[in-house]
């Protein structure tokens, strides 16, 4: 029998290892899996490199990822926040390596690493700072920068529904990065509000396939909180 | 010098609203360009997208009624409009740089003349850089626009010959909407769309210090 579901986060994240690529969904308030960030802290793997579109708020989730000195590198679009001050003294002080990507081409690495891409020629920052020394081509008379994809280890996403095969259903906006991190990663951990039967998902209405999910783990519902300062 | 009057910055809204076409997939980024949302002219059925992940975007909610898994790329709670839909990010920036957005309106710190946009960092020492979607959305659109005031609070003008600040797209801009002149960008240098009132050409040509086709 294929059963997904875990009875803790604890559990679902047993054996992150050291040195662990570690991607997490969400985009400002929605779609932050905050309960698996705790579980990942509890955990202890340190050494990480942190793939996310931002690079942590306030205190708590990533902010105290990376003030726990567990985070060795960030991939992520967007660092900069009016309340993102954790990482920007990690990063002053040289103790967090950035790697810069725009948004769209870390969405597009990580679907392709995904996807089985080797790697694939983009128009976005060609002529920009972030292209610098890469590998560019003109095809068909427009200029395109060759970009790789983000492979990791783990995925920590937040979806709304799931069943123990690992379909997964989203929220509105807090869909964002999910489905693209779970394809990318050799394990996903879902967090759910709710854990259906198999079968109760309608399969039109089921955005991403249990194939792309290791483990789902139940965590309590609480409304999805006012922050994620504008930029 | 002649009297002339500035756009509010309603008026620059109301500008650009005036352009977007019935029908058309529009993006608008974070800050001053939001506010076009607000102008679109009666009748015409205007889409927005948001990067991160919805097409349909409606008014802010009321008081109350915000759903933080509802906010727009400025992280602010949004509304949906019958017909939008969700989707994931991979998707949301395949419509941008796919060319499915008709337009997106961006907001800038400089653009040149042949249309290079820099709006993504100043390049200061000790800034931490932060890009998010501009980059794409800039060379993805298939029409980018820009909105800004023409010139810094120390009056230089920020449309120039050549960006010193750090690009985000090379020839990317097509107009630029200003509180005191729109302006086409093209290949060969800057053409005058519309000029605020009270302003002439000529007085506009000695703010930017560039040539502009009448």
């Amino acid at each position: 029998m294929i059963n997904k579901i875990a009875g803790s986060v604890a559990e679902a994240l047993a054996g992150v290892a050291d040195g662990a690529t570690v991607m997490v969904g969400g985009f400002g308030t929605a779609g932050i899996p905050n309960e698996l960030i705790d579980g990942l802290i509890e955990q202890g793997a340190r050494d990480l490199t942190l793939v996310n579109n931002n690079a942590g708020n306030g205190e708590a989730g990533l902010a105290a990822l990376l003030r726990a000195g567990r985070v060795r590198k960030v991939i992520c679009s967007f660092p900069r926040q009016a309340d993102s001050h954790v990482f920007d003294s990690l990063y002053r002080s040289g103790e967090v390596e950035l790697e810069l990507v725009p948004q769209g081409n870390l969405a597009e690495r990580i679907r392709a690493a995904g996807a089985g891409i080797g790697a694939f020629f983009c128009p976005t920052a060609y002529g920009t700072e972030l292209s610098r020394g890469k590998e560019t081509r003109e095809i068909n008379g427009r200029h395109y920068v060759l970009e790789y994809p983000i492979h990791a280890d783990l995925a920590l996403i937040k979806a709304e529904r799931g069943d123990r095969w690992g379909n997964l259903t989203y929220r509105k906006a807090a869909r964002n990065f999910g489905p693209v991190m779970a394809m990318a990663a050799r394990k996903t951990v879902a967090s759910v509000h709710e854990i259906v039967e198999l079968g109760a998902l309608d399969p039109e209405h089921i955005v991403t396939p249990g194939i792309f999910v290791k483990q789902v783990v139940l965590v309590e519902r609480k409304a999805t909180q006012a922050g994620g300062v504008r930029a | 010098m002649t009297a002339y009057r500035r756009r509010s910055a309603d008026e620059l809204a109301r500008r650009v609203a005036a352009d977007i076409h019935d029908g058309a997939i529009v993006n608008l980024g974070i800050g001053q360009p939001t506010r076009v949302a607000n102008h679109i002219p009666a009748g015409r059925e205007v889409i927005l997208q948001s990067e991160n992940g919805i097409l349909g975007v409606g008014p802010a909610p009321a008081p109350g009624l915000e759903d933080y898994d509802l906010i727009n790329a400025g992280k602010q709670p949004v509304s949906m409009l019958p017909g939008g839909a969700f989707f994931h990010h991979a998707d949301s920036f395949a419509m941008m740089r796919g060319g499915h957005i008709d337009i997106c309106v961006l907001g800038a710190f400089q653009v040149s003349a042949t249309g290079d946009l820099a709006n993504w960092s100043t390049g200061e020492p000790g800034a931490i850089p932060a890009v998010g979607g501009a980059m794409d959305l800039a060379t993805g659109a298939r029409q980018t626009w820009v909105m800004m005031d023409l010139l810094t609070k120390q009056g230089a003008s920020k449309i120039v010959e050549r960006c010193t600040y750090p690009l985000t797209g090379v020839g990317c801009v097509k107009r630029v909407y200003t509180d005191l002149a729109t302006l086409a960008c093209t290949p060969q240098g800057l053409q005058l769309v519309d000029l605020a009132e009270g302003l002439d050409l000529a007085e506009l040509q000695g703010l930017i210090g560039l040539p502009i086709q009448a």
